[in-house]
């Protein structure tokens, strides 16, 4: 790859990122912290291509030879034009369920138990629900009606449940938290289809067939379907 | 690719090819080509792509991709900097001049490159360029992933309940890249590595120079980046979690097989500490040498060694860290966890 073309990659390289970071689609693969960053270095790698072009530009005019046997290009560049093209045509969606039935549940003990609002129906993340309902047997959670955002898994045996995939600085490191529904579910889910759902707690509680961690219920009320949320993905272990 | 190897031949004699002389395949043109294909087969590519697992794989190739190129442009820019502006005299005199000396030095110096392992390939190699001592760079390259602030902090907000991990892990880490250092100035030989060659910046401005390394790095490094999230993306896709669980029950094996996991999933150094936290089947010692090795030799990073050293030095460091980097773990776990 010569230096003109090396120029293109870096700029379309560079707008690829500017693209992800101000439109919301950055955050299908990687925190939304990282944006700032990433507008940084997008703008870093168009001004390297506009640099390049520059220079080849006035090194062609001069008609002056590179000093020495010149560094040979290397021809693993060319496979930068795959994360551009995966980005820029086909822009995968977040993980989704086909991850999260094969990967445990990645739930852990909550470090406390704060008082919750006396809204009703409370609004509670799939990690916050599912955290107090295994580890504090849902005493703060008796008597309310609990509204809960997420995309729906079944496992082999067809038992439905709510996940979010929790993330730490990218979808490489996303692992899933799931809730079990019973009661009043919808007769037909589709897995992958966002759902927000509001029930009350219940004691029952299965474990994960992957790796034996701990699944909490949710008695269902009424589920209705929603879009998929701006940030697919549950933060809330990066605070 | 044989076209891509084609086109540098124009440059090494400078001149552009006498104008009555056909053309050859240009790579210009070549990149136009490509493009312009496939934005044309964009609905079968697509609809190739739209399986589950396929789905998957191309999210966290991506994934590993986006998160990756902020730390290495952050590294690429820190190592033109060098590389430009730092003279060697530089080196010389903040570094002490016996090399035994220079490696730990050097080793804890990695505590102030604020970034994950991708920053530190292409500044270790800019360090070598401007004659710092091959031991003492390397000490630096292993140990500046693990122990600088953000990851330390990570690691402590990943395991609340165990602050004693934090020291065990820059323990570990800066152990393992002193015996690293030390080790390769007693056997290394200067064949083994190919120095980073740059092309001579005489007669150039040095914006010229610096644009022009910046340009390199990311073109080089980011290949063999996307060579590792590529491995990266298909041993998550195809590796079932389950195989863990069986590891798990003996202590021995527990260790190996988060050390292999972290070779393979080539995790960031900054959220390591989060996933391992999570695999409470597993011993600490176990999840120390996760964090260990991680930041000091995975698929990804074994591809931008090769980049950037050659592969004489990848395939003769990259196994014995492998190694180091378990003893030091486990040496470790026994006496703080």
């Amino acid at each position: 790859m010569n230096r003109q073309s090396q120029a293109a990659v870096l700029f379309l390289l560079g707008v690829a990122l500017l693209h992800a970071g101000t439109t919301d689609l950055y955050l299908r693969y990687v925190k939304a912290g990282l944006q700032p960053l990433l507008l940084a270095s997008g703008s870093v790698l168009i001004v390297a291509a506009l640099a390049t072009a520059w220079y080849e530009r006035r090194r062609a005019k001069e008609m002056r030879a590179p000093k020495g046997p010149a560094h040979p290009e290397p021809g693993v560049s060319w496979l930068l034009v795959l994360p551009l093209l995966a980005l820029m045509l086909v822009a995968p969606p977040a993980l989704g369920s086909y991850d999260a039935t094969r990967t445990g549940t990645a739930l852990q003990e909550p470090l406390a138990y704060p008082s919750l609002p006396a809204t009703d129906p409370l609004r509670l993340s799939v990690v916050d629900y599912a955290g107090r309902a295994a580890y504090d047997h849902g005493r703060t959670l008796s008597g309310r009606r609990v509204q809960i955002t997420g995309f729906v898994a079944l496992d082999r045996a067809g038992t439905p449940y709510l996940v979010r995939m929790a993330l730490n600085c990218c979808a490489a490191d996303a692992q899933p938290v799931k809730i079990g529904l019973i009661g009043d579910t919808p007769p037909v889910l589709q897995p992958d289809t966002w759902l927000t759902v509001t029930g009350t707690y219940t004691a029952r509680e299965s474990r994960d067939p992957v790796n034996d961690g701990r699944i909490p219920f949710l008695d269902v009320l009424t589920a209705k379907p929603v879009p998929t949320p701006r940030d697919p993905y549950d933060e809330s272990y990066n605070n | 690719m044989a076209i891509g190897q084609a086109a540098p031949r124009d440059e090494r004699t400078g001149r552009p090819p006498p104008p009555e002389q056909p053309r050859r395949l240009t790579s210009p043109l070549v990149l136009t080509l490509l493009l312009l294909l496939l934005v044309l087969l964009q609905s079968p590519i697509r609809r190739a792509l739209s399986a589950p697992m396929m789905q998957s794989w191309t999210t966290v190739f991506v994934a590993v991709v986006i998160q990756a190129l902020p730390f290495l442009v952050l590294g690429v820019l820190l190592s033109a900097a060098i590389a430009v502006y730092v003279p060697p005299s530089f080196f010389a005199r903040a570094l002490p001049s016996r090399p035994a000396l220079a490696v730990p030095v050097a080793g804890m110096a990695g505590a102030v490159l604020p970034g994950c392992e991708c920053a530190s390939v292409p500044v270790a190699g800019a360090l070598v360029r401007r004659g710092v001592t091959p031991a003492a760079a390397l000490a630096f390259l292993l140990s500046a992933p693990a122990i600088n602030p953000i990851v330390l902090t990570a690691t402590a907000i990943a395991f609340p309940r165990h602050p004693e991990m934090v020291v065990a892990r820059f323990v570990a880490s800066l152990l393992v890249a002193c015996a690293m250092g030390w080790l390769w100035q007693r056997l290394g030989r200067p064949g083994w590595m190919r120095t980073p060659t740059h092309a001579h910046h005489e007669g150039r401005t040095r914006g010229a120079a610096f644009w022009d390394s910046v340009r390199h790095d990311v073109m080089h490094a980011g290949g063999f980046l996307v060579v590792g999230a590529m491995a990266a993306a298909t041993l998550k896709a195809v590796a079932p979690d389950s195989w863990l669980r069986t590891a798990a029950g003996n202590p021995l094996l527990a260790v190996l097989a988060l050390a292999v996991l972290a070779v393979v999933l080539s995790i960031c150094s900054e959220a390591d500490a989060f996933v391992v936290a999570s695999l409470t089947q597993f011993s600490l010692t176990a999840r120390l040498a996760f964090l260990v090795v991680g930041p000091m030799i995975d698929l990804k990073l074994f591809a931008m060694q090769t980049g950037t050293f050659g592969s004489a030095f990848a395939l003769r460091f990259a196994p014995l860290t492998f190694v180091l980097a378990i003893a030091s773990a486990v040496l470790t776990g026994a006496v703080l966890l």
